[in-house]
């Protein structure tokens, strides 16, 4: 088994499917390879998704709609650019994008962190639930609505209704935020969200300095912050 | 869902294999449209002083030479008629406009699919992978063409529901999304006397750009307008005599990628139909923004 880990398991998308890639990616849980390098995805769907392993995995291409979704503990890098709904709730582990991603990068993710080097489209982290997001560049219009937990960082500028519906999400951007969505505010950059974001962008590698930084978050001001509503449900 | 495909060639080796490359990143787009598909391919253009036309018959032997003789008689000597499966093109040796009308007055039977200079537009119902095969596009050269599958929602499956829809002369227009508002439009574009044929929702679209150019605007300028007065789902694909353009809706649930290489411009609905072409891994991909009209013209001369 040891000399299995340390070599680099080759999978090449115009020889094999995305459903036998994966079915060995899920079968590593088990033993097998560690470290994968996925060429020619050729923007082809559901890559990697379901992982549950703290495999090492790279990916030579653009990918297509949800790669590496429900990701747990995998390691992914992706040098090109990614389709609709990115590590679309990922759980735990690490997936990094060296180009763009497109709407909904890391929709509902519980943990792990999601870096995107280049601009994510609308809809980045739709209702995340904890995972942290680190944008490089631009985020799309209603960016974080509906965020539940865990931080959006920005370091370029945000679109349109950015944190519409937000509930506990710490979005951060560096930029100009065309527009806050409802209920969504600025609120001070403190010692504890100074501290936060610092750690993130070291773990995302990106060279910026946190006090440039402005917060949003939510005012708690919709109706199903009201206690007085709460019979509603 | 549908699928939308577009390549405009930068050099003119690229033209001479336009159909061939075109068919290819069909064939991707081909699941998110099952039904349905079709093509507008922009390619030799008819002589001044004539026009080109796409006819289509659902009868599957048709006697298009006899057509041919007709409209050569009627205007003088006419080219044609090349036949690709249920489709025949013939160039007519007078305007489009007084072509279209002839075959509408002498031929109710038809149906004028395209009418311009460059414009060749084929579709039908059934697998996209299969319409390639029948209409025999993978031989085609062209400068530009545009390309559409179609999972409906709107409206039924038939050849006449598929895309592209004309939208004037030389001009057509993809759509992938759905529109909402589509019924009292339709009948206010009537009332300005623009032509519809279908219950369609995208043939609409089409007519409503028709007649925004009727009455003065550009092409973007016509897309732009159409941000507010289009109510719905879309991203759409223009092609015109010289290029095409490409819209998404500010809401932007539908996707849309393009990329650009030194031998092409292409856009599609995935980058799947783009991996296809060669060069794509060298080539420069992005997501156009929402809202933001994007167009690619050859250089007028």
């Amino acid at each position: 088994m040891a000399a299995a880990e340390q070599t680099v398991e080759q999978v090449d998308l115009s020889r094999s499917t995305v459903r036998e890639l994966n079915q060995r990616l899920h079968d590593a849980a088990d033993g097998g390879p560690q470290s994968w390098r996925i060429t020619h995805p050729n923007g082809l769907h559901a890559i990697g998704a379901g992982i549950n392993a703290p495999l090492e995995l790279e990916i030579d291409g653009h990918v297509g709609y949800y790669c590496v979704g429900m990701n747990k503990e995998a390691t992914v890098r992706i040098h090109g650019n990614a389709g609709v709904g990115l590590a679309e709730n990922i759980m735990s582990g690490t997936v990094t994008v060296d180009g763009d991603a497109s709407q909904s990068a890391a929709a509902t993710g519980r943990g792990g962190l999601v870096v995107v080097r280049g601009n994510a489209a609308a809809r980045c982290g739709i209702s995340m639930k904890g995972v942290n997001i680190v944008v490089e560049g631009n985020v799309g219009h209603l960016s974080g609505f509906m965020a539940q937990k865990g931080a959006l960082v920005v370091c370029g500028d945000a679109g349109e209704a950015l944190g519409d519906s937000i509930y506990e999400t710490h979005i951060y951007v560096r930029g100009s935020v065309a527009e806050l969505g409802a209920d969504c505010i600025e609120k001070e950059l403190g010692e504890f969200h100074t501290a936060e974001l610092t750690g993130l962008l070291a773990e995302a590698d990106v060279d910026a300095n946190a006090a440039d930084f402005r917060r949003y978050g939510s005012a708690r001001k919709l109706y199903n912050f009201n206690i007085d509503n709460a019979d509603a449900y | 869902m549908c699928g939308i495909a577009g390549l405009f060639s930068k050099s003119a080796s690229f033209e001479q294999r336009l159909g061939d490359h075109l068919s290819e990143m069909l064939i991707q787009m081909a699941d998110r449209g099952p039904d349905s598909a079709g093509v507008a391919f922009y390619r030799n253009p008819a002589p001044t002083g004539s026009s080109k036309l796409t006819l289509f018959s659902p009868e599957p032997q048709y006697d298009w030479d006899l057509i041919a003789g007709e409209l050569s008689a009627a205007f003088g000597g006419s080219n044609g008629p090349e036949v690709r499966a249920s489709h025949a093109v013939i160039v007519a040796q007078t305007d489009a406009d007084d072509a279209g009308r002839w075959v509408l007055d002498n031929h109710p039977e038809l149906r004028v699919m395209s009418a311009g200079q460059a414009i060749e537009i084929y579709k039908e119902k059934g697998d996209p992978r299969e319409f390639v095969e029948r209409f025999g596009l993978r031989e085609l050269s062209a400068t530009h063409a545009l390309g559409h599958t179609r999972m409906a929602t709107e409206s039924i499956v038939t050849t006449e529901h598929s895309h592209p829809f004309s939208t004037g002369l030389d001009l057509c227009l993809v759509h992938n999304g759905s529109l909402c508002n589509h019924n009292r439009l339709r009948e206010e574009l009537r009332r300005e006397g623009i032509t519809i044929q279908t219950d369609n929702d995208s043939e609409v679209a089409a007519a409503y750009l028709t007649w925004k150019m009727r009455e003065g605007s550009s092409l973007t300028e016509a897309l732009e307008s159409a941000l507010d007065d289009l109510d719905g789902f879309f991203t759409f694909a223009v092609g015109t005599a010289d290029g095409f353009a490409v819209l998404r809706d500010p809401i932007a649930c539908k996707p849309a990628v393009m990329s650009e290489s030194d031998e092409w411009v292409a856009m599609a609905s995935e980058y799947r139909a783009i991996a296809v072409l060669p060069g794509a891994e060298d080539a420069r991909v992005w997501e156009p923004d929402p809202g933001q009209v994007y167009i690619w013209e050859k250089e007028k001369v």
